[in-house]
């Protein structure tokens, strides 16, 4: 990230002294896909050369070899993650979340303000980025509440807010109900800036549900949330967005028509960004079969005519990018009954592995693809977008795109461990991290080489 | 059988002995001394965190008819209302080792995942409105006694499908045991995708003559934190079950407590084609042969019976011990 960014945090260590030898580059906005050098000088990236013909620059500088295998990607970005700082710390903490977030390979992550209190003051938003500071491993932005406390009635102080350094805002956890109170939103856009994420639910449709509405639901006895609950909210707020003039981003969409109405709200020329998660592009409601907990979230997991339109949406680019919505909750939380459990699942450690194993190798999706995919959330919020080129900051994740192993089976850097893929066997792994020009992970079993 | 927590998890063949087992438990109960000593030095747990009274008596005489030790846990005025969860309860009581827990709550799954927390038999006696196996068995013995069996007849299931465990029971019992199943009632308390169990939808009673068997569901007020219907008297002049609506030959059955003029109205209820007493009945004999099931009965030859058993709440103990 760069210097003038509105991020806080990762700037524990020294930057990092590293000669990548013969890694296979791949950096969809750069264009790059071939085997290369690279050195990484004071955290800086200093120069790509052909395999082999880079030079250390120093003592200090470690070499790591690819044999043109390993593959060097531009770091992936997260807008939507939940730290649970302030005050559900026991679920996860700015440390623990941005650990997982750096182990699966993450330059950087947008924290929801949905904590205990509401991020929605900017004296909060203040004390939260000089702690962001001193404990996070990697770069962190934050959003602040639209509306105090969540409760849907009176806007934060958006103008304030955004001096203190928020990315946008979000009642994430909570619709914006009032159609009202979101319009004034969105029209003070126009003095304060910011991307406005909505998560898009109608209350009186989800009413109590736990999962999707569908045979399964019926036949399980569980309360069913039907999609229409998020498609009308949806279409409703790319309407206000396209009336208003205003800049909107719609949060974890979970099925075909609400990325239909993203769809039409871009054709007509409304400034509308979507981002979709892992679970929803590669689970359906049939994983809820068992009851098992760490398969209930928010929104459900859906059917799978859903599951195949989110693809097709992330890959035609209807929906921009990936967003894990990391939702920890501690064990006790989540070993309840089904209707009991909190919503939400872990996903930073396993995103790119549970992607490229259920996308990029059955050939639906192609690696590019994902892996701008995978950190096209931050141009979306102002940020700048992770690449590799001569100049900039290493900000890089090298992957093994050929290691096997099973999710959780090495724990979890993460507090918690209610992580919907959990136990399954994925391919694919992230070997070392660069966020901000700072090595932030190395997998265990990566060898110092050359040294 | 380890556990008796859905009717999903039973064949015909399955519910066929439980129902074979009640019918010689059902003569036992004709006897003077109604007792048998076929669980003796047993315990049973009943554990309950919904109110229940048939269901939880049922099963308290059923246990004793069996000669088993019956220890009844209500949540409430208990630990659970200091906001002990679940899982702390469950293996709090299971210091006591008992061999079964009778267990109602008002969560789908409940039952199945206090299976993996114990060692005991769950036996699961409503988990909200996912399942109530037992109910169902004993609706299916009912009708057996009554019809001879159900194959190939026409069972409809009137009422407030949405919030019934025993709706989503009785529509796989009665399947499984051969009947075609009719599900009628308000569309708001049909659950969208439910025709996909098998069985038809209707949300209309014209029809209502096709069927031998008419099984009406409580309209659960308790359950109804929203409007469902306008109102409960509109309810009824559509849905309620009364002698215009029902031919003299139909069977007719309700899970009770019947709200008389509501879902049922009070002359059909006294009528000898209801056979609401027969359920209650049953009941006790239905328990009786699912905890015997469990408990006593012989298991299949096996790894599991070739070493000697963990527990002595798993000991084999012969048919031969009954009569």
């Amino acid at each position: 990230m760069s210097a003038e960014s509105p991020l806080g945090g990762g700037q524990q260590g020294p930057p990092a002294e590293l000669l990548l030898r013969d890694v296979h580059v791949l950096d969809p906005r750069s264009g790059l896909d071939r085997r290369l050098d690279v050195l990484v000088r004071e955290g800086t990236v200093a120069e790509l050369a052909e395999p082999g013909t880079a030079a250390a620059s120093g003592a200090d500088t470690e070499t790591i070899a690819g044999d043109g295998r390993l593959r060097l990607l531009p770091a992936f970005f997260d807008p939507h993650v939940h730290l649970r700082t302030p005050g559900q710390e026991h679920k996860e903490d700015l440390d623990s979340g941005t650990r997982a977030a750096a182990a699966g390979g993450y330059c950087g992550v947008i924290a929801m303000p949905n904590t205990d209190p509401v991020l929605d003051s900017a004296p909060l938003l203040r004390s939260l980025r000089d702690a962001a500071a001193r404990e996070a491993r990697i770069p962190v932005g934050f959003l602040a509440a639209v509306t105090r406390g969540l409760q849907g009635e009176q806007l934060t102080e958006m103008a304030e807010l955004r001096q203190e350094g928020a990315l946008g805002f979000s009642d994430d956890g909570e619709p914006v109900e009032s159609a009202g109170v979101l319009r004034k939103a969105l029209q003070y856009q126009r003095l304060c800036g910011g991307v406005l994420a909505l998560h898009e639910e109608d209350r009186s449709l989800s009413r109590d549900g736990v999962m999707h509405e569908g045979a399964l639901s019926a036949a399980l006895g569980l309360d069913g949330i039907p999609t229409v609950a998020e498609s009308t909210m949806v279409a409703r707020d790319a309407e206000l967005a396209g009336y208003e003039e205003a800049r909107v981003h719609f949060q974890h969409l979970s099925c075909a028509a609400s990325a239909q109405a993203v769809a039409s709200a871009k054709a007509r020329g409304w400034r509308v960004s979507a981002e979709v998660s892992p679970h929803h592009l590669l689970l359906t409601d049939e994983s809820v079969r068992g009851m098992n907990t760490a398969m209930k979230m928010h929104p459900p997991l859906t059917s799978e005519e859903d599951r195949t339109a989110l693809v097709e949406a992330l890959r035609d680019g209807t929906i921009d990018c990936v967003a894990t919505d990391h939702a920890p909750h501690a064990r006790e939380e989540k070993e309840v009954p089904f209707e009991q459990a909190p919503m939400g699942t872990t996903g930073l450690e396993t995103s790119f592995a549970a992607l490229y194993s259920g996308l990029v190798l059955p050939g639906l999706l192609e690696l590019g693809v994902l892996v701008e995919r995978m950190s096209a959330g931050a141009p979306l919020f102002g940020l700048e977008a992770p690449t590799i080129a001569p100049g900039r900051p290493a900000d890089m994740v090298l992957v093994d795109l050929d290691e096997h192993w099973t999710a959780g089976e090495h724990g979890w850097q993460s507090r918690s461990e209610n992580c919907c893929f959990a136990g399954r066997r994925l391919q694919g792994r992230v070997q070392l991290t660069l966020a901000a020009g700072q090595l932030v992970h190395r997998d265990r079993a990566l060898a110092p080489a050359g040294a | 059988m380890n556990h008796l927590l859905s009717i999903e998890e039973l064949d015909r063949a399955g519910i066929e002995r439980i129902i074979g087992q009640a019918q010689r438990f059902a003569e036992v109960s004709e006897r003077e001394i109604k007792k048998v000593p076929a669980l003796r030095g047993r315990m049973v747990l009943n554990l309950f965190y919904e109110a229940s009274t048939r269901t939880r008596s049922s099963f308290e005489l059923a246990a004793k008819r069996l000669s088993a030790d019956v220890v009844n846990f209500a949540a409430s005025g208990s630990s659970v209302e200091k906001g002990e969860s679940l899982k702390d309860t469950v293996l709090t009581l299971s210091a006591h080792k008992p061999d079964a827990i009778v267990l109602r709550t008002p969560w789908a799954g409940a039952s199945e995942l206090v299976s993996r927390w114990c060692s005991a038999a769950i036996v699961n006696a409503g988990d909200g409105k996912h399942e109530h196996p037992t109910q169902a068995l004993l609706d299916v013995y009912t009708l057996q006694r009554r019809l001879g069996g159900i194959d190939g007849s026409s069972i409809w299931i009137v009422g407030d499908v949405a919030h019934s465990r025993v709706a989503r029971s009785n529509v796989l019992a009665f399947q499984r045991m051969g009947a075609k199943v009719t599900l009628a009632g308000p569309p708001t308390l049909i659950p969208r995708g439910i025709e996909e169990l098998g069985c038809e939808v209707r949300y209309e009673l014209d029809e209502l003559h096709s069927a031998d068997v008419v099984y009406a569901l409580r309209m659960q007020n308790e359950r109804m934190r929203e409007t469902w219907v306008p109102s409960l008297r509109e309810y009824a002049a559509w849905y309620q079950l009364n002698g215009r609506r029902l031919l003299p030959s139909q069977v007719l059955m309700h899970p009770g407590p019947v709200n008389r003029g509501v879902e049922l109205s009070g002359e059909v209820v006294d009528s000898p084609q209801a056979v609401i007493t027969a359920q209650v009945e049953a009941g006790v004999v239905v328990r009786m042969a699912v905890l015997y099931e469990l408990l006593a009965a012989a298991r299949p030859p096996g790894p599991e019976t070739a070493s000697p058993p963990l527990r002595a709440g798993r000991e084999r103990v012969g048919e031969g011990q009954l009569a």
